[in-house]
């Protein structure tokens, strides 16, 4: 009897090991589908810019190349060298370098001190000023364009380097002060406290105390920043055009430019170009991408 | 007067963030909010012209197209980028080989712009040299997908690559989600005899209403703020069958300088994400103080 009963629970574990096994592989095989469906654009993105325009009619969009072929890429980053019409993307990836450095520091600096004073010198109705600014992070930037193209010619900085950094400071400033607002809020208020009593000013609690422990949530907003301000569109194409554009613009302009025959292989190579510093700083650093990605949407 | 400074800093130093915000923010949107009720064409004129705007705007066939893609768009990203969001995360919360290099490659779409995926899909879903090539070399003789460059199906395409782009985003917020419930209520749920399926339907999935409810703020509110997408997917096209508020706006103001036009547009735009996003704040802001 008891022989039994022992007998069948054995073949009941035999099933349920038989079902989780199965299950596994149909949890796997989910998994990869998805994995190539997110990566086949990606991949062929890759192929085609290495590809000539020959064997990319005659192939399909999977085919390998027949080699490594980078002249496409040399044509996307420094042109065919014929003068008027040709272009390529060297001096405007240099104009989103300028752009994007000044930008981030200026943002992230601002939202720094605010997020401090939020947190750590509170006044009253500092959570109102905190709903105030973090509006700032939803408004759809069509509502401000036409005003701000207004103040840019005002300025005498329309379609110039340095009206996209104001831009670009300006409207990262919510996100920026949200960040660090969040991460200081975490922080034991009990030893600002104690520097104070001691004597220590506003600044010097600041580099002193918070300074050395924000390392992580300045990683995190300067990767927002760079990738946001990076991959910007409207306010690139609203606010500059020709030299000063940046390098999503002209990447646009180029695949849309169509002269003669359409060269795909030039335009993937182009979009690769465009899209490198921020892939490369996801895959080195995607940890705190994706903290800056979920801590603006989850909190606390 | 040291003493004054001494007393304030921390004021002073918040001022340049508000005073910013408060112009270029504010300031700006009660500006486009001003000249959406003036007959602006070119250059903004300042006298009163009432709700005249408004009118023209939803008598206007291009925004009704515009309103109408915006919500046949609004409505698929939501329903996929969840769906597929989801079922990544769950999945991914079973105890994954390779994890970290699944999530990477679910997410990196994230980190490129629209310009450059819009790119990529473009040239993929192009009828003549990509999917649909693609399918009639391997044999497929009759495939037709022509979704790019058919009036009917072309937002279709926009829906494909924005789902594409931000499904891993939905998943990250879940994954998230997941990971900070108690193992403790699982194992109990687990000892009383329910099976994977009810212990996420009926337990973990309930527990992610807040999760939900943020992924669905944020998501409305990249489809209502679309752009980057459409210009370089299908420039509104074919025709102007891919048109979404976004791009009317733009293109109002800066091509067909009709100046109060356009910000009556950008007065609509903003007054769709408000509602959605206040609540949400308030909710927020509620959870905070609650604890």
């Amino acid at each position: 009897m008891q022989d039994k009963a022992h007998s069948s629970y054995k073949q009941l574990e035999q099933k349920s090991k038989y079902t989780n096994m199965f299950l596994r592989w149909f949890l796997y095989f989910v998994l990869v589908i998805f994995a190539l469906y997110f990566i086949f654009p990606l991949y062929v993105m890759v192929v085609t810019s290495l590809k000539t325009m020959e064997e990319i009619r005659q192939g399909t969009l999977l085919t390998w190349p027949s080699g490594l072929n980078f002249d496409s890429w040399l044509v996307a980053w420094g042109g065919r060298g014929y003068g008027a019409g040709d272009t390529f993307l060297k001096p405007y990836f240099w104009n989103s370098i300028k752009m994007v450095v000044p930008a981030v520091f200026f943002s992230t600096f601002i939202g720094a001190m605010a997020g401090y004073v939020l947190t750590k010198w509170r006044f009253k109705g500092d959570k109102w000023v905190f709903l105030f600014l973090l509006f700032g992070c939803f408004i759809p930037y069509q509502a401000i364009l036409l005003p701000m193209a207004r103040t840019l010619g005002v300025l005498g900085i329309s379609n110039s380097v340095i009206g996209l950094v104001l831009v670009h400071t300006v409207y990262g400033i919510p996100f920026t002060t949200l960040f660090f607002r969040n991460f200081y809020v975490s922080i034991p208020s009990e030893l600002v406290k104690a520097a104070r009593i001691d004597g220590a000013g506003f600044f010097k609690i600041f580099f002193k105390i918070l300074l050395p422990v924000s390392t992580p949530i300045i990683v995190v907003t300067i990767i927002w920043q760079f990738t946001q301000i990076w991959n910007d569109f409207l306010f690139g194409s609203t606010f500059s055009f020709g030299e000063a554009a940046p390098i999503q613009v002209a990447l646009n302009n180029m695949v849309l430019s169509s002269t003669s025959v359409k060269e795909y292989n030039v335009d993937m190579a182009s979009a690769i170009i465009a899209g490198i510093p921020t892939l490369i700083v996801y895959v080195l650093a995607g940890k705190y991408f994706i903290r800056g990605l979920t801590s603006g949407a989850v909190k606390g | 007067m040291l003493k004054w400074l001494e007393k304030n800093l921390p004021k002073i130093v918040m001022a340049p963030a508000v005073g910013l915000i408060g112009w270029f923010v504010y300031g700006f949107v009660l500006w486009t909010l001003y000249i959406s009720f003036t007959n602006s064409k070119i250059l903004p004129k300042y006298e009163l012209w009432g709700v005249g705007q408004y009118v023209k705007l939803w008598g206007s066939r291009k925004w009704l197209i515009a309103v109408d893609n915006l919500l046949i768009f609004t409505a698929l990203f939501l329903i996929f980028c969840v769906v597929i969001g989801i079922i990544l995360a769950i999945f991914l919360d079973q105890k994954i080989r390779a994890e970290g290099v699944l999530r990477t490659i679910y997410l990196y779409p994230m980190a490129l712009s629209f310009i450059v995926t819009g790119t990529a899909w473009k040239w993929i879903l192009n009828p003549t040299l990509g999917i649909q090539k693609m399918f009639i070399d391997w044999g497929f003789e009759n495939f037709t997908f022509d979704w790019l460059v058919n009036r009917e199906m072309a937002i279709y395409t926009i829906v494909i690559a924005g789902v594409w782009q931000s499904a891993g985003f939905v998943m990250a917020l879940f994954l998230a989600g997941l990971r900070s419930v108690e193992d403790e209520i699982v194992k109990a749920a687990k000892i009383d005899g329910a099976n994977l399926f009810t212990v996420y339907w009926k337990i973990l999935l309930p527990m992610m209403r807040p999760v939900f409810f943020t992924s669905f703020v944020i998501l409305v509110h990249i489809s209502i703020k679309s752009y980057d997408l459409i210009v370089a997917l299908t420039q509104g096209g074919p025709g102007i069958s891919t048109t979404m508020p976004a791009l009317y706006m733009t293109q109002t103001a800066f091509h067909k300088s009709q100046v109060g036009l356009s910000a009556a547009s950008a007065m609509m735009m903003f007054m769709a994400v408000a509602a959605v996003i206040i609540p949400y704040l308030y909710s927020e802001l509620r959870r905070e103080n609650a604890r």
